[in-house]
């Protein structure tokens, strides 16, 4: 079953008017792509290809210019309860207490708040995070408030996660730990996730299938499937010998290392 | 008690802590001396310094000619009822100009399109001086409460206004994105982030609202009426009542500094979550 599915999407930007200069920007043209129920899919990119812009069409913030997009079946035509968003910033509200931001989301679909908290110290029970409930955000380290951004996502249950760079600004063993965490939650709840990142690792360890998208206007121009077994354990998956060579083919697919070439 | 973890533990963690401490009260009570002998000096500068150098009481009266004429004024001028009238003129006031502003700047920061009609005035009000309007309102209202209490709401307005306005076109757009994502309505995101990410800013407007009031309070006062801390310092000008005019000054000091204290103490039981401010700590 199809969980995602961009069908000829494009997406152009208009110009701003009254704004000299401005042309208006094609960021992705004609993009396919079909994800399959549990399936993990990450997409790479150089800067600025317009990977974002699909992940904000996916979770119905914006709408395509051109093409659709369905998940489980139905066109996407605004925010809805299948997908969850989580982003590079972990957007904890610094007024509520760890718990009331993991509880945030059903707080707006107004679930009953027993029923909400019980749910709450669940997710914050598995994501290590037991002793903040009654934490403010700034108390907390990088590494955990990201973790209290993953459990406020989890919280919703959604069925596609969409995930924007979630771990690109943790230090390198921080973003380890939450990678294995993460692995391990999609596994075990057999989730659906689109994954973009800028880490070429990260995507081989995480995912069933890597896409690499053209520079601007952004196409879909490799598709890699990652046939390395356990996906729900990055840490060691990272090791295998195959990581090394594909890694080399993703930089040379992304002209990394052309002399030239500036981000 | 537990036995052995924590002998164990205090050597280790002993000495430092003590170390720290030490500097720490010392630079306090350094602190603490300081402030005292300032006083001090400040009090016997004020009794004995304008003898000294020859300055007339009628242009600087000594203390005690102050503490004395404030006795008088408490006994046989009904300095309470003055002071209270004008405490009562400056918490209505700042309470409504606060309240308004704080409206129209969550209306005019939710619509652009009143923001842009509205700007021009806004403007042009927030430039004028706004206590030039305490007489008209005298003309208008007649020599009573309303003018003053009118003065200090349009004083008030402003400062609260802009700031909050300033603070709901500042919220993490991304924020918004995530509370529309749990598909929230507009009042929900209003009331769940726009709102409470708009407390620091609006409390910043309400202490300069704080001290404002009290200005626009005493400037209606002076233009006239009898009663309130403003006409009574009108009077003792009239009178050449130095002394007098002191009494007054430092008690709408003494209210302007009550209501700064008062939004301070609102300020931190409100946000409560926010690393303090005086520390400088910002979150890691």
């Amino acid at each position: 079953m199809l969980r995602l599915s961009f069908k000829e999407v494009s997406r152009f930007f208009p110009p701003v008017r009254g704004r000299t200069g401005s042309e208006g920007v094609l960021a992705v043209e004609g993009v396919s792509i079909d994800i399959e129920d549990g399936e993990v899919v990450a997409l790479i990119g150089p800067s600025g290809c317009g990977k974002s812009t699909l992940l904000n069409l996916a979770s119905g913030l914006d709408r395509p210019s051109q093409g659709e997009i369905f998940v489980d079946g139905e066109p996407v035509s605004g925010p809805n309860e299948h997908v969850a968003f989580m982003l590079q910033k972990d957007l904890l509200l610094p007024w509520r207490t760890i718990r009331r931001n993991v509880e945030f989301g059903q707080e707006i679909r107004r679930m009953d708040a027993a029923q909400r908290e019980e749910r709450a110290q669940k997710f914050l029970h598995r994501y290590h995070l037991d002793g903040f409930a009654n934490h403010y955000p700034h108390e907390l380290s990088g590494g955990m408030r990201q973790r209290a951004a993953l459990a406020r996502t989890m919280m919703m249950d959604p069925d596609v996660l969409l995930l924007d760079e979630p771990f690109s600004a943790l230090d390198a063993q921080t973003k380890m730990v939450l990678q294995q965490d993460l692995a391990q939650t999609v596994a075990e709840e057999k989730k659906t996730a689109f994954l973009i990142t800028h880490d070429l690792v990260e995507a081989l360890a995480l995912s069933d299938r890597v896409l690499v998208m053209s520079r601007r206007p952004g196409r879909i121009i490799e598709e890699i499937p990652v046939d390395i077994p356990g996906r729900a354990e990055p840490m060691k998956r990272r090791q295998h010998e195959k990581i090394g060579p594909m890694t080399a083919r993703l930089m040379s697919l992304l002209d990394i290392g052309k002399v030239e070439q500036t981000v | 008690m537990a036995d052995g973890a924590p002998i164990a533990a205090t050597p280790d963690r002993a000495p430092p802590e003590p170390a720290r401490q030490s500097l720490a009260s010392v630079v306090q009570r350094r602190e603490v001396w300081l402030s005292a002998l300032a006083l001090v000096v400040f009090v016997a500068g004020w009794e004995w310094g304008p003898p000294l150098l020859g300055i007339a009481p009628y242009n600087i009266p000594r203390l005690s000619a102050v503490f004395e004429e404030g006795i008088h004024m408490w006994v046989n001028g009904d300095l309470l009822r003055h002071t209270l009238i004008t405490c009562f003129e400056v918490i209505v006031g700042f309470g409504l100009g606060c309240l308004m502003g704080a409206v129209m700047g969550y209306v005019l920061g939710m619509s652009r399109l009143m923001e842009v009609v509205a700007s021009p005035y806004i403007l042009a009000l927030q430039i004028a001086p706004k206590v030039a309007f305490a007489p008209l309102f005298v003309m208008w209202f007649g020599y009573n409460i309303t003018p003053r209490i009118l003065t200090a709401i349009l004083i008030v307005f402003f400062p609260v206004l802009i700031n909050v306005l300033t603070a709901v076109r500042s919220v993490d757009p991304s924020m918004i994105d995530l509370a529309r994502l749990f598909k929230a309505t507009r009042a929900q995101i209003f009331w769940k982030i726009e709102f409470p990410w708009s407390l620091p800013a609006l409390f910043s407007g309400l202490r300069i609202g704080a001290t404002l009031a009290v200005i626009g309070v005493t400037v209606a006062e002076l233009v006239g009426g009898s009663v309130g801390l403003g006409a009574e310092l009108a009077k003792a000008e009239g009178g050449a009542n130095t002394a007098g005019v002191f009494v007054t000054i430092i008690l709408l000091t003494v209210i302007g500094i009550l209501a700064y204290v008062l939004v301070i103490l609102a300020e931190r039981a409100v946000l409560r979550y926010a690393p303090q401010r005086p520390d400088g700590e910002i979150a890691a």
